[in-house]
């Protein structure tokens, strides 16, 4: 079974996000970018479905700007086998929208006919949380959604899910699409005899037009704002003091 | 100041690539533990192994022992964000095989390297260095602990002492006189000694500062160590002892810088927050100029490594000048963890005198930096010499 991954080359989580003067999004140039995070764990679990005999080739794709191939760099490192990159975008702050990625995506399992595709539930740049749900849809294949453990069985697999109330368990049909939650695993860092290996693994260059698939944007932003800065706090002398005003906030 | 997160003229992308590895790493593994470890005296050993997993233990080793044969620019990456820890005692243990184990790897047999350099590497074994004597320090010429032949071994007898890493190693490069007829450099050898060698005796030695490292006084009684120990040809050791002196050098300016930065960064943060006369102490003149005579001082001691590091791999100089630049290197790098760690201290005010703080830390390992692997006095003079001065 060959296990598709999709990676997305987001700010680096410790970066100290800037907005840009013209309020149209978020200042990407020169900043730190790395692999979105619950990206890197779709990776993980990826290598270890191949390292408990359940797949043989962990193939990683990462759709948006030419730099994106730094991000293929680490899944590989990490262990994937090798490496897609769809060059859909020249400025680094063009952002693809979900769609238009699920429509590639969907273009690249008709050619690769993995067993299972996994992604992270969200990108931590744009937070939509859809990718993954599209791609379920265009292709037609159960979906099993923030997944914090995953059980591959065969033409089956069980998705744990983290819901509001607790954990729900599904039992979904494969091919399928699972999209990965925080606590699914924690992932390995690329060792250096391995970030050495994954200079020679293959790595393909496509663009959005070999798909066939138009990434023109639809969504438009309005606006993009810095969050509100914190108000001033106080020291309150005593105990008592405290009770007094939170009561006074109504916070108890 | 920039933060080498992407590639440039020193760094490709997978050096920037282990950069962020070794830094998660650090941030994960280490930082959270420096505080038990300093109470401890020691690095724990899973420490090691843990970091021969991410491949930090052999950087630049050759692949067939378990390294990654890495340039001297990875081997900074490794040394830098180590260092970056801020504790100079984790820095000197966990690199401690990178003075013991070089000559070893350089010089050493394949029975020699197979039974100590793969495992060192591989991070189930603990290497050290030891030179210096109580009688004599960076005067390596002058060393007398002996090795006399007697059939298939050398009969060991001396002292060697402030030997970092001498509590828990289990292979230790020891420098030695095998001929006692020759004076000077001449009849020096090294020998691998193992760890558990009958008449070996260790005492604990307490510092000033690197409280996470251990360091010992080694007493060689009649150690009987097989002649198959020896390290390359015997009697040329002072040769290879001194450039593995110039390497500590250069890994010592990258510590130094280095813990000079996490100074100037504690300093910053604090005096950003920290609010004095109506305004925060980041916006006090005085202040202001001091945080930038820091950030200037790292700046070139930074650039000059990386410059000599540049030169060297291109082969761009003859080795007296790559020599003398390397010593001029972490004299550099010294002084500007000295003024930097010293500031960082002074605008943390009574907070930098508390435990607790990286800079209080920093400011009682300062005098190590100065001293260990060549002091400034001692650099110095090795770099006119080889300036021809």
């Amino acid at each position: 079974m060959k296990v598709l991954v999709p990676v997305k080359r987001v700010i680096d989580y410790n970066v100290k996000v800037r907005v840009k003067a013209d309020g149209s999004g978020v200042d990407l140039a020169n900043v730190k970018m790395s692999m979105n995070p619950f990206d890197e764990i779709a990776v993980e679990e990826a290598i270890r479905l191949k390292e408990a005999g359940k797949a043989d080739e962990v193939i990683a794709v990462s759709i948006g700007v030419k730099q994106s191939q730094e991000t293929l760099r680490t899944a590989l490192a990490m262990g994937a086998d090798r490496a897609i990159l769809v060059i859909a975008a020249d400025d680094v702050h063009t952002d693809i929208e979900p769609l238009s990625v699920a429509k590639i995506l969907a273009k690249i399992v008709e050619e690769e006919q993995p067993g299972v595709v996994l992604c992270g539930k969200q990108a931590i740049d744009n937070d939509m949380n859809a990718t993954g749900q599209m791609l379920s849809a265009l292709l037609g294949w159960s979906q099993g959604t923030f997944a914090s453990e995953v059980d591959i069985d065969g033409d089956t697999a069980k998705v744990t899910r983290e819901v509001d109330g607790g954990l729900q368990t599904l039992s979904v049909k494969m091919p399928a699409i699972i999209t990965v939650d925080l606590r699914l695993n924690e992932p390995r860092y690329a060792s250096l005899p391995n970030i050495m290996k994954a200079k020679k693994k293959p790595l393909d260059e496509k663009t959005a037009a070999d798909y066939g698939v138009d990434v023109t944007p639809r969504l438009e932003i309005v606006k993009t704002v810095e969050p509100a800065e914190r108000a001033a706090g106080i020291i309150v002398g005593s105990v008592d003091e405290l009770v007094e005003k939170l009561k006074e906030a109504g916070a108890v | 100041m920039y933060d080498n997160a992407m590639p440039s003229i020193y760094f490709s992308d997978e050096h920037v690539a282990f950069r962020q590895t070794v830094r998660a790493f650090i941030q994960k593994e280490v930082t959270p533990n420096i505080q038990d470890w300093e109470d401890a005296g020691r690095l724990p050993r899973s420490l090691y192994k843990k970091a021969a997993e991410i491949g930090l233990i052999g950087v630049i080793y050759p692949e067939e022992l378990g390294g990654s044969a890495g340039d001297l620019f990875m081997h900074v990456v490794a040394t830098e964000e180590i260092s970056r820890a801020g504790s100079g005692g984790v820095s000197a243990s966990l690199g401690s095989h990178t003075i013991g184990l070089p000559p070893l790897v350089k010089h050493g047999s394949d029975h020699l390297r197979q039974t100590y350099a793969v495992p060192v590497i591989a991070g189930e074994k603990i290497a050290a260095l030891a030179v210096t004597e109580p009688g004599g320090g960076s005067d390596v010429a002058a060393l007398k602990t002996r090795a006399v032949r007697d059939g298939g071994h050398f009969v060991v007898n001396g002292e060697k002492t402030f030997i970092t890493s001498g509590m828990q190693a289990d292979v230790i490069t020891v420098a030695v006189r095998t001929d006692p007829g020759a004076r000077g450099s001449g009849g020096i050898s090294f020998l691998a000694v193992a760890g558990d060698t009958p008449g070996l005796e260790r005492t604990e030695l307490t510092k000033m500062g690197w409280w996470a490292s251990d360091t010992a006084h080694l007493s060689f009684n009649d150690c009987r160590v097989p002649v198959d120990n020896l390290i390359g040809v015997e009697g040329g050791g002072f040769q290879a002892a001194m450039l593995n002196f110039n390497n500590e050098r250069l890994s010592m300016a990258a510590q130094a810088y280095t813990m000079a930065d996490v100074c100037y960064r504690e300093a910053l943060a604090w005096a950003q927050e920290r609010q004095a006369f109506g305004k925060p102490l980041a916006q006090q003149q005085v202040i202001r100029h001091k945080l930038v005579d820091m950030a200037a001082q790292i700046d070139v001691a930074r650039t000059l490594t990386y410059d000599i590091v540049w030169r060297y791999m291109n082969q761009m100089d003859p080795l007296q000048i790559h020599v003398a630049r390397t010593s001029m290197a972490k004299v550099t790098a010294t002084n500007a963890l000295k003024f930097c760690a010293d500031e960082a201290v002074q605008i943390l005010g009574g907070m930098g005198f508390m435990r607790g703080t990286a800079s209080e830390r920093i400011y009682r390992e300062v005098k190590v930096m100065t001293i260990g692997g060549g002091t400034d006095e001692v650099l110095k003079n090795l770099a006119a010499s080889q300036l021809g001065i």
